[in-house]
């Protein structure tokens, strides 16, 4: 019987009926999922990584020793892990090694809308480009298939719409692969300047069969309807042109798309009268195509920025327009994301909007939100780890300018294992009076609850060696003195480490210490945590809506707490000046 | 061959009130039933009070995983403001199945923007088929307003005319067996209405 799957659940699927061995990544949406399937795999050693790069690396090493191996990321994650990728191409592997790329088209839930089949092209790598889950699960074993034979990591392309789709998959069975014969082989996997150029000349060989591969895969293929429009696409896209199109047009499906097949693509254009190329963000597809000499409809009509929808086909290449209901004449309030009720940043970012000079360097975690009005706190926020790196730059400006404001980089325990560590012995070194806020909620939160290197839990769920954040930053060189552990509900104390940081000459560090509100032991021992509002003693003085907390209400001329939401974390109470804020439960 | 067939539901809510395990049960039931089915959640940022949008398409074959806007025949609405968010999705002749529900974004709950009265009237004025259900109500009437999402499901399978579906067995599979006969309670009442 077929089941419904999401594109995340098929790939772990197929990777496992691949014979996987070895599987590491670092959550990021739209890809986390893919990990968290294999995890449920008992006989797959699947790992959270400290980064992608890390996780790349911990896959490459396990395809060179012989083993089935996948490294999955969202799209700004090959960019942490581009330099293992680009020198795999050249080293090639042993055991089957597929890297999936989770790109996110449309900006749900990313800081940027980068086409990572541009890597393909880059690096060298072959790639795969599936529709739908099914297609992810056959596409992965064939993966693990071209990897080995054509001995090339390969790079598995999907995207928002194809990883959290569900679609119907049929399943199939473990093919139970032994891990290969390892045997030394310098010229091959030590990557000196002299074995490298060797290994480029390998390169070329590799590619003009993989050309070969291209032009005969049935991943590849043509399904001709009318023959007036040819549409050439690749990925989701390939479902929203034919939902449009139907049988009105006839199409060149590509599921390889690195190297793409000359031949057919030019057979294809000479069997049809036009050639629309539909894809989203680049124009990979399309570059090619003209490059080719055949004149094609694409980027000229279709937009580069967002995801591609059906109607954005029609209105575009169609010039029809849909019937839709009548809008109505209602002023929409906005419904942005926000920190949680009970969340343990809202008190860090109050005490520090108190401030009018610090400057905040932000990161890539909830704490992002800290950014969201009323709070306000946040003046960049660039990619993973840049919040301690970009705060030192910001800091060497500030200084050769003269200004006093102070820096204040916030960082989440995750992301601080990512990439912050790095910033953190730079702002060391290079003397920069910074501080570097960890706000440590023992989870990696924005993905949905992860493992990281803090947590003391291992992806399988095996308890594991527990970081300390305190013990890692006195080893970066940051001196005892000048690090603070603080209960972030408990506000005086997070005023005066505040306090402290602002009037610090060196390099200084504040650790939050309370988990995420929304892990399940927290959640059950706050249950019967509230807070509620002495109607008599509140003076509507709306102090307490400061706090941007969404159980917290101001209608009907009076502040009332939703008590389904509250958790008791007192911050508004500690905020209202009148003491109109009292708490219940312990 | 356009997907003619095809039948499009939009499931619209605010993160935590599980729109998710309503498409869940749904596309469980459709699939049970032999449709060719699609769907395709947007839950990126859903835990923090953001609005979330599953899409759900079912037929002899198909295509695309996103429901077109001005394409659905359902929209169902779990909040009153998502309802009108989202419309322009909703087809000229199509049902709108809206929870009397409010709930206040952060902009609405500290003052910078306000909630519009009189949503549910405009609502109905401006698509004929609307179905407005007190399903938070209903569930908390039946011991937990939690279970407001199978009411509403309950409600969409009517609307689609699901009858034919054993969605009895789709609920014992998918919910939790101490839960399960407050939801069942909750999907029947959903369906009579």
């Amino acid at each position: 019987m077929k089941k419904l799957m999401t594109g995340n659940e098929a790939i772990a699927r197929g990777a496992w009926e691949a014979g996987l061995h070895v599987a590491a990544a670092y959550p990021g949406t739209p890809s986390t999922e893919i990990l968290e399937n294999l995890a449920t795999y008992k006989d797959i050693c699947s790992e959270w990584a400290t980064n992608e790069k890390v996780a790349l690396e911990t896959a490459a090493g396990a395809a060179i020793a012989g083993a089935r191996a996948l490294a999955a990321m969202k799209h700004v994650g090959l960019n942490v892990a581009a330099d293992p990728l680009f020198t795999l191409a050249y080293t090639g592997v042993n055991g089957g090694l597929v890297i999936v790329s989770a790109d996110d088209p449309g900006f749900f839930s990313s800081q940027n809308e980068q086409d990572n089949r541009l890597y393909a092209s880059h690096a060298k790598l072959a790639m795969f480009e599936p529709s739908d889950s099914q297609e992810c699960l056959d596409f992965v074993k064939e993966a693990f298939e071209v990897s080995e034979k054509f001995d090339t990591p390969v790079l598995f392309r999907v995207s928002t719409r194809i990883c959290h789709s569900k679609t119907l998959v049929c399943e199939g069975k473990r093919n139970p692969v032994p891990v290969r014969e390892y045997t030394k082989n310098c010229a091959k996997f030590v990557m000196t300047p002299a074995n490298a150029k060797c290994r480029k000349y390998e390169m070329e060989k590799r590619i003009a069969a993989l050309e070969e591969y291209s032009e005969n895969t049935p991943l590849n293929r043509t399904e001709y309807g009318s023959k007036e429009i040819g549409i050439i696409t690749s990925g989701v896209s390939y479902c929203h042109a034919k939902e449009v199109f139907g049988n009105d047009a006839s199409y060149l499906k590509l599921g390889f798309t690195w190297p793409l097949p000359e031949k057919k693509i030019r057979d294809f254009a000479t069997s049809v009268k036009k050639i629309y190329v539909i894809e989203e963000n680049e124009p990979y597809l399309e570059n090619f195509v003209r490059a080719l000499g055949i004149d094609c409809t694409g980027r000229d009509k279709l937009p580069w920025v967002d995801e591609l929808s059906p109607q954005t086909l029609r209105s575009l290449l169609l010039e029809e327009k849909e019937e839709t209901s009548a809008a109505l004449d209602i002023n929409i309030p906005p419904r942005p994301p926000v920190l949680c009720p009970g969340c343990t940043h809202r008190g860090f970012f109050y005490e520090v909007g108190k401030y009018k000079d610090i400057i905040v360097t932000g990161d890539i975690g909830c704490y992002t939100l800290g950014m969201v009005p009323p709070l306000s706190v946040t003046d960049t926020v660039i990619c993973m780890g840049a919040s301690v790196s970009a705060g030192s730059g910001f800091r060497k400006a500030l200084d050769i300018a003269g200004r006093k404001e102070k820096i204040f980089a916030v960082i989440g325990d995750s992301t601080f294992f990512h990439s912050g560590i790095t910033g953190l012995i730079d702002a060391v070194v290079n003397k920069s009076a910074i501080v570097v806020n960890i706000l440590d909620n023992r989870i990696t939160a924005m993905t949905g609850h992860q493992e990281n290197p803090g947590t003391g839990h291992t992806l399988m769920g095996e308890e594991t060696y527990q970081v300390n954040l305190k013990a890692l930053c006195m080893a970066c060189g940051v001196k005892e003195e000048n690090i603070r552990l603080i209960d972030p509900y408990d506000l005086t104390a997070t005023r005066e480490a505040v306090k402290a940081g602002y009037e610090a000459k060196d390099p200084f560090v504040i650790i939050t210490t309370s988990p995420c509100a929304l892990i399940k032991e927290v959640m059950k021992k706050r249950a019967n945590m509230k807070c509620k509002v002495d109607e008599d003693k509140c003076v509507k003085c709306k102090m307490c809506l400061k706090a941007g907390c969404p159980a917290l209400n101001w209608r009907g001329g009076r502040i009332y707490i939703d008590r389904s939401m509250c958790n008791g974390c007192t911050v508004c109470m500690q905020i209202c000046p009148k003491h109109a804020i009292s708490k219940e439960g312990e | 061959m356009k997907s003619n067939d095809t039948k499009n539901i939009l499931l619209v809510g605010v993160g935590g009130q599980g729109t998710i395990l309503a498409s869940k049960l749904l596309s469980e039931g459709l699939v049970r039933c032999g449709y060719d089915v699609k769907m395709s959640e947007i839950h990126g940022m859903s835990q923090r009070g953001g609005s979330v949008t599953t899409h759900v398409r079912y037929g002899t074959k198909v295509a695309s995983p996103v429901v077109p806007l001005g394409c659905a025949d359902i929209l169902v609405a779990f909040e009153k403001i998502e309802a009108v968010r989202w419309l322009a999705y909703l087809k000229k002749e199509g049902t709108l199945v809206v929870n009397d529900y409010e709930l206040y974004s952060l902009p609405v709950l500290t003052g910078a923007a306000e909630y519009p009265e009189g949503v549910t009237e405009k609502l109905k004025s401006a698509v004929k088929n609307t179905k407005c259900i007190k399903a938070a109500e209903i569930a908390s009437s039946l011991g937990n307003i939690k279970a407001q999402n199978v009411v509403l499901t309950g409600a969409l399978a009517k609307s689609m005319n699901l009858g034919h579906i054993d969605w009895k067995s789709v609920l014992t599979d998918i919910i939790p067996s101490k839960m399960l006969e407050l939801n069942i309670k909750a999907f029947e009442t959903g369906y009579a209405l």
